[in-house]
């Protein structure tokens, strides 16, 4: 096949992209080497609308001991022992086919991680779907809840967190991102920098199929009414080989015979060869022939460009290649040696004593497009008027309870309960709290993580969401007694050439660097997934944000559930009634307009490391953050997790009940603390210029606020736990 | 006390097994499913996971396995062989331990505490055991036990029903069946007793900061048991 203008931009590649092509190798490149310069230049492999912004993004700290760049970022936890962690969207195939969609998004992820030398610890997940009346959602919903379980339990690594969004942007575009967190010995990480001549390049783990063929292409475009056409194009995951590819790899890794190496992701044998020779700056010699494939007759365009699961690319010392087969031998893995490391600095690739291929690899890399896109700034929304006659006739139980059994707010026991969230014997807290917990195993320390996103505020102002999203995630590490150390990121927006969506994605990494920078919680791996969107309706923007906290000693884990009866009750941070974009405002009042909440950097900081200061002292019982629904909302699951109750009563502020209890305001807690320690928590408040109300004490079983509004506990828990039930089972 | 537990390509609850066998004073070896010969044992542990990734029927692979056969002869000149989830599947796969496990009554993977009646207390496992009733973990997909009419009678005619799930006062109830196991069976023995089956991980369960201590009881009782 001549290849020519035509056939290249049926390949996702522009006009002016093909021209350059042309010209870096002063040639028109044959049919293989177009289908990789396609797969190196979408925008899934390129990030070449979101480099230039993502550069400004925070990246070291103490802690880090590897950021942005490799498989997974890398922090360390004392000890000669480091957290390797990533969180990875696979958003477009999991909306094609969510079964394996999501399956092999977990298994991607996992590879990440295990390829650095790390064995997974745990899984956590951000699922996002159309509106609940939808006819798609529920079963994108349970296709995907299968496929996370399906792959995750069979790893046997524990899904310890997650969250679950509805909001009809998604309707024609779900989001499903995975994270992993893996552990690793600090002097027994592995990196993807090749290095040395003539060492052998070995292709272990599964065959090469037609599958997935040019899958990152298809996460780089926007859907259309052929969706259903680009089935072929999602991958199939198979977690039996890859649980065993972990085993392998460990194993092999024990030894001193790795020099690089890299897992087939997006874009297979072609990203992962062209990335270990680029950042070794050598080239690399494949021989196609001896690449194991599962179907015949596979050309070198389609072993070049498959996607097919649970691959990985290895550089070995010379003469390693027997001892490491016998490794992969015993878990039945093939083990072929397919190519060696050049001086060249090019991709050589030949097929029945063929060259194939022979492009310079920083045309691939150094070389790939790079565009400033056009972006609008978006304007803070006016502050809404509310009328407040209106509010202050609405009866808080009746809200509360709509609130409770919100689709967003409601309990995911459905969702959770189908992974396994205990396997590995260290979950010391499991799904359903504000962050996932497991212990490092054999010692004293825990590891807390959370994944969030708050769409709806980046959506009505993408700085202050950025923003946000970081202070959440920090706050959910901080209430479970952990300190915060790093974040992942998983940026999913709408398309980049749509300047208003380009303008949410500046905007909010702008917002996230802010608050990473301020809040020393620098951002140590990620990825961007654009072109969510349908036609030319885009998602909301979302950037999902995963944390990585520290308890030192895992005895001080704070769960949310109220422990005891009498125990007093407060709210830490302050409340300044800020309805606009609440779920109150948009449920309730159904009112969609107005800014987000302000974020204020120094009380969240100060807020969030004197309550941690509270927590290493023995002070506080039980701790919860404030978000979406307020104070009421966040007390209410308190009761609910304890099977307690509280007799509340509302500060004198200038602002009502209603705005009091349901207002969205940032940097709140609420904690539970002892009365003999009232004395105590409240000088370690003041003299930290914390602010706090005394909320109430805790009761039996009713939430109590007045002989007309009270409501029992099981009343609240039935509305907080059966809607996602019921919903699933219609 | 000796034990071995097996590893099987896609077992992945054998360390777990590992570490809760350490803690209660068993000297435990892991053993490779290619491996001939079992080491001197006095407890076999068949752990839980995805054996063969379960491709085939669950335990079905796995029970061909070489070590399978050194496994058989152990537990029919009377050795102590457990299965755990997976495990169980294995065991019903040999023919050990009678029935089969079929796919959860709801088609979804569950994952939570549930409580236990012990229905038997004349073996090795539960003799002496304090408790009625243990609060367990169960992580499974395929655990709805089955059998035939025949082969239930026979297995109630010969006590070898383990456990049976029931709620917190131990009340055996169809309410409290998390997969719809016949009788709501969780574990069952083979004719002697020396062969156990069940879809609980006590494993999971021997450290207060986990789900709960119930394991601990379990295992520091049987190893009183086989002293």
């Amino acid at each position: 096949m001549i290849v020519n203008e035509k056939i290249a931009i049926d390949h996702g590649l522009k006009e002016d992209e093909y021209k350059k092509i042309c010209q870096l190798l002063k040639r028109t490149p044959n049919i293989t080497e177009l289908g990789i310069f396609s797969a190196m230049w979408n925008e899934h492999c390129s990030y070449k609308s979101s480099r230039l912004h993502l550069k400004k993004l925070p990246t070291k700290g103490k802690q880090v001991i590897q950021g942005p760049g490799e498989n997974a970022g890398v922090v360390d936890i004392g000890d000669n022992d480091a957290i390797v962690f990533k969180i990875e969207s696979h958003n477009h195939p999991s909306f094609i086919e969510p079964y394996q969609g999501a399956a092999t998004g977990v298994g991607g992820i996992m590879r990440d991680v295990f390829t650095m030398g790390a064995r997974p610890i745990a899984n956590l997940n951000s699922i996002h779907f159309g509106s609940t009346q939808h006819k798609k959602t529920k079963n994108l919903l349970r296709g995907v809840v299968h496929g996370i379980g399906g792959y995750g339990n069979c790893m046997g690594v524990p899904t310890i967190a997650g969250q679950t969004s509805f909001d009809s942007s998604y309707n024609g575009n779900i989001l499903v991102n995975a994270m992993t967190l893996g552990l690793v010995k600090k002097d027994k990480i592995f990196y993807s920098k090749a290095a040395g001549l003539n060492k052998p390049v070995i292709y272990v783990g599964s065959k090469t199929g037609r599958d997935g063929i040019h899958g990152a292409s298809m996460a780089s475009a926007s859907f259309d009414d052929k969706i259903e056409e680009k089935k072929p194009t999602v991958q199939v995951g198979d977690p039996f080989t890859e649980k065993l590819l972990l085993e392998a790899c460990l194993e092999l890794m024990a030894g001193d015979s790795i020099i690089a190496i890299q897992d087939m992701g997006a874009a297979g044998l072609t990203s992962s060869s062209i990335e270990m020779a680029s950042k070794g700056n050598l080239g690399i010699e494949i021989n196609l022939n001896n690449v194991p494939c599962r179907e015949t007759k596979m050309t070198p365009y389609e072993i070049m460009l498959s996607e097919s699961q649970e691959r990985m690319l290895i550089v070995l010392e010379n003469g390693k290649e027997e001892q490491a087969k016998k490794i992969f031998d015993k878990w039945n893995l093939d083990f072929a040696v397919i190519g060696k490391t050049t001086k060249s600095r090019k991709i050589e690739l030949y097929f029945d004593s063929v060259k194939v291929a022979d492009i310079p690899v920083n045309t691939l890399v150094e070389n790939s497009p790079m565009y400033d896109r056009k972006w609008k700034k978006a304007k803070l929304p006016k502050r809404n008027k509310i009328n407040k006659d209106d509010i202050n006739n609405l009866k808080i139980i009746e809200v509360l309870k709509k609130i409770l059994a919100n689709p967003n707010v409601c309990s995911k026991e459905w969702i959770w309960q189908q992974y396994d969230h205990t396997v590995m014997g260290d979950t010391i807290q499991k799904p359903g709290g504000d962050s996932g917990v497991v212990r490092v195993h054999g010692t004293n320390k825990a590891v807390a993580a959370s994944v969030d996103s708050s769409a709806v505020y980046c959506w009505a102002h993408p700085l202050t969401g950025g923003k946000q999203v970081v202070c959440e995630s920090f706050r959910n590490l901080i209430s479970v007694g952990a300190k915060p150390i790093a974040i992942t990121n998983c940026l999913n927006f709408g398309s980049p050439e749509n300047e208003e969506n380009m303008g949410e994605f500046v905007e909010c990494v702008k917002g996230i660097g802010e608050a990473s920078s301020y809040l020393k919680f620098p951002v140590v791996s990620g990825n961007v997934s654009f072109y969510n969107q349908t036609k030319d309706q885009g998602i909301k923007p979302t950037p999902s944000i995963g944390g990585v906290g520290l308890i030192k000693d895992y005895t001080k884990m704070i769960t949310m559930g109220f422990k005891e009866i009498d125990n007093l009750v407060l709210v830490i941070g302050k409340t300044e009634g800020h309805i606009d974009q609440s779920l109150f405002a948009r449920v309730i009042l159904d009112e969609k307009n107005g800014p987000p909440p302000e974020i204020n950097l120094f009380n969240e900081k100060n807020n969030g490391e004197t309550l941690l200061k509270l927590i290493d002292n023995n002070l506080i019982k039980s701790a919860h953050d404030i978000s979406l629904g307020g104070i009421i909302t966040a007390v209410s699951k308190m009761c609910i997790n304890g099977n307690k109750g509280i007799n509340l009563k509302k500060p004198k502020y200038l602002i009502s009940e209603i705005e009091y209890f349901f207002a969205e305001d940032q940097g709140r807690y609420i904690v539970e603390i002892s009365k003999k320690h009232q004395k105590k928590v409240l000088d370690i408040l003041n003299k930290n210029a914390v602010h706090y109300d005394e909320l109430g004490t805790i009761n039996e079983n009713m939430l109590f606020l007045s002989e007309k509004t009270k409501v029992t506990i099981d009343e609240l828990k039935g509305f907080n736990t059966n809607w996602l039930k019921e919903y699933m089972s219609n | 006390m000796k034990s071995s537990v097996i590893t099987f390509p896609g077992s992945n609850c054998d360390r777990d097994m590992d570490v809760a066998l350490k803690k209660f004073g068993f000297k435990n070896k892991m053993v490779w499913h290619q491996d001939v010969e079992l080491p001197k044992s006095d407890l076999v542990v068949l752990p839980g996971g995805f054996s063969y990734g379960d491709y085939l029927r669950c335990g079905s692979m796995a029970s061909k396995s070489k070590i399978m056969q050194s496994v058989i002869n152990f537990a029919n000149s009377g050795g102590m062989v457990m299965g755990i989830c997976n495990g169980f599947q294995i065991l019903v796969e040999t023919g050990l331990v009678p029935g089969v496990l079929l796919r959860n009554k709801y088609l979804e993977f569950i994952c939570k505490n549930v409580f236990v009646k012990i229905s038997d207390k004349d073996n090795n496992y539960f003799k002496n055991i304090n408790n009625n009733l243990l609060e367990l973990h169960i992580a499974h997909n395929e655990g709805n036990y089955f059998c035939t009419n025949d082969q239930l009678k026979e297995i109630e005619d010969n006590t070898q029903v383990a456990i049976n799930y029931c709620n917190r006062e131990g009340k055996v109830e169809e309410t409290f069946n998390p997969n719809g196991s016949i009788k709501n069976i969780a574990g069952i023995f083979n004719k002697e007793k020396n062969v156990l089956g069940m879809m609980p991980h006590p494993e999971r369960m021997i450290d207060p900061s986990l789900s709960g201590e119930d394991g601990s009881l379990f295992f520091k009782n049987l190893i009183n048991n086989l002293k």
